[in-house]
């Protein structure tokens, strides 16, 4: 049964270390392509770190490995990927009259991908 | 300019030497300190780099590519800069895009090539603290530089961001360690909050850290602004925000008590449903804050020249960002003349992009939009988008190889020191010679 999330895109240093490698770079790659779920969610889940799974929302559809967050960094419910394509796709186009998309924040549904 | 098609030499300097206050032009922190080891055409130290800043000089290498190509194949720089000209010439609705990743002197070319051409200029801003630029309009900005945190701040409040990762050396040399000329003790002198929804890296340096619960930071600078004011609030709060009337209201007392306070805000805010109110509702807590003590808000800025382009923008328009010339005056418009959202109406009919990678992070309906049109991009690397792009231009890197003005964070400008030359010409150079190209051509038809 898929359940609800809220993910949360954002930096880290490992995005902006291998960013500077260059963008096609494994190290790059595997750090915007592989979501956080905290430790609680992951059990709750059946997860092993590296499982895959999907997430998706009315905008777009990814299927990324997944890992525990370090320590106590997410609550339970709140997903976490680094800021790049992967978590663009599932960013829309609507900005509401700011400019801006709705980039954090976004309600997207998770399943494990057996 | 070279009009060779193959890639340019790339000069075979072996001597070694030290630059000294040098600036590091990867994040918003613009550190002026640095000091490079340059053999060659490789740095090989970057003394007082963070960690991001080392990864930024370290990495980079001349690449192997022409100076130019038009779609797809290598082009002389004449004919790229031809090709560019009439792209934008014969557009009705070009925009210009990017510029936080180059000189103010190159942002000023843009904006002048985006005038010639009646086309819209935007920049990264839109889609970063875009929505706190509409918010300085709402209620203004109580402002002050890193140096007065730096000298002042015993109470700075972190809300929604993660400067320990995103700006490494925020925390060391502006805002919470450094000792100051009112501040002789340095950290213990101070008082710090870190508000966010994660309990990122960051919460280890703070002394108080409130984990809210996502897309709740209007409500939380609403409450704390009625208490401040004395208004009575509903306990219920708890629910909405995950933290404690409480433990809020003794946050806002210790503001009060604050010789010199500051909110230093990130993209927690502006990127979260609510986006410009978040950051109004945040500017507006800290304007409040001055009818007890000193109190500023500063937004965390992330790419080395951002905020130059809003200066820059903002000093050519009139307006910050998402600015259509489309009529002969500027208009100022977000979710209009915003980036974003024109390439995901399929509304722009070219585009030229500077130092950004709009292919790599925009909406997938903007991602196929800007592949379906001609675009002139400028990067020194083989992005996402200048693989994309009719007329790519392979440039050289501000701070490492041109030298210019930077805007830092705090709206402070710094002068950049550069490593070595590269074969590339700069952003500056390659607008230039599109400006006096588009002029020609517009002269011609007049
Ligand atoms: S904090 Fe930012 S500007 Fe300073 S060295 Fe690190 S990456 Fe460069």
């Amino acid at each position: 049964m898929p359940e609800q999330f809220i993910l949360i895109p954002g930096r880290t240093s490992r995005q902006g270390t291998s960013l500077n490698e260059g963008k096609s770079t494994a190290e790059y790659q595997n750090e915007i392509g592989t979501l956080q779920v905290c430790v609680e969610d992951m059990q709750r889940l059946g997860l092993t770190e590296g499982d895959r799974v999907r997430l998706w929302n009315d905008v777009g559809d990814v299927t990324v490995p997944c890992k525990p967050a370090p320590r106590d960094e997410l609550p339970a419910g709140l997903l976490f990927i680094s800021y790049g394509d992967i978590s663009s796709r599932l960013m829309g186009g609507e900005t509401h009259c700011s400019g801006m998309p709705d980039s954090k924040g976004i309600d997207v549904y998770l399943e494990k991908v057996s | 300019m070279s009009t060779a098609i193959a890639p340019p030499a790339i000069p075979a300097a072996t001597e070694l030497k030290v630059v000294k206050d040098a600036t590091c032009t990867f994040c918003g922190c613009v550190c002026d300190d640095m000091e490079l080891t340059v053999e060659g055409n490789t740095i090989t130290k970057a003394k007082n780099a963070c960690v991001l800043g080392k990864a930024w000089f370290l990495n980079h290498h001349a690449e192997e590519r022409p100076v130019a190509t038009i779609e797809g194949q290598p082009a002389t720089f004449e004919q790229a800069v031809e090709r560019a000209a009439q792209i934008l010439t014969n557009a009705t609705f070009p925009i210009t895009y990017g510029l936080s990743d180059t000189t103010c002197e190159a942002q000023r070319v843009a904006v002048a090539i985006s005038d010639w051409i009646g086309g819209t200029v935007d920049t990264t801003t839109s889609v970063c603290h875009g929505p706190s630029g509409m918010a300085f309009q709402g209620v203004g900005e109580v402002t002050c530089t890193l140096g007065e945190v730096k000298n002042r701040a015993d109470f700075i409040i972190f809300w929604g961001g993660n400067p320990a990762e995103s700006h490494p050396r925020h925390f060391t040399k502006y805002s919470l360690m450094p000792k100051g000329e009112f501040l002789p003790n340095g950290r213990k002198d101070r008082t710090a909050v870190l508000i966010d929804v994660r309990k990122t890296k960051s919460a280890r340096a703070a002394d108080i850290f409130l984990q809210i619960k996502p897309r709740s930071d209007f409500e939380l600078a609403w409450a704390m602004r009625g208490i401040a004011a004395g208004v009575e609030i509903d306990p219920d709060i708890e629910k909405v925000t995950g933290i404690s009337l409480d433990v809020l209201k003794d946050v806002v007392a210790q503001m009060k008590q604050a010789k010199f306070g500051v909110i230093l805000f990130g993209m927690g805010l502006t990127m979260t449903r609510g986006k410009h109110i978040n950051s109004e509702a945040v500017l507006a807590l800290a304007r409040d804050m001055n009818k007890y003590t000193r109190f500023t808000a500063k937004p965390m800025r992330g790419h080395g020249n951002v905020t130059g382009a809003d200066n820059v923008v903002t000093w050519q328009t009139g307006y910050p960002f998402g600015v259509n010339l489309n009529r002969g005056y500027p208009r100022f418009n977000p979710g209009e003349f915003t980036t974003s959202d024109v390439l995901a109406r399929g509304e722009a009919d070219a585009a030229m992009i500077i130092a950004s990678d709009p292919m790599s992070n925009f909406s997938q309906p903007a991602r196929d939009h800007l592949r379906s049109i001609p675009s002139v991009v400028l990067d020194p690397k083989l992005s996402d988008t200048a693989k994309v792009a009719t007329v790519a231009f392979t440039t050289s890197v501000y701070g490492i190889n041109t030298p210019g003005t930077v805007y830092r964070m705090d709206d402070v400008p710094i002068s950049l020191r550069p490593a070595f030359d590269s074969p590339y010409p700069s952003d500056l150079e390659v607008l230039k010679a599109i400006e006096k190209r588009v002029k020609e051509i517009l002269q011609a038809r007049s």
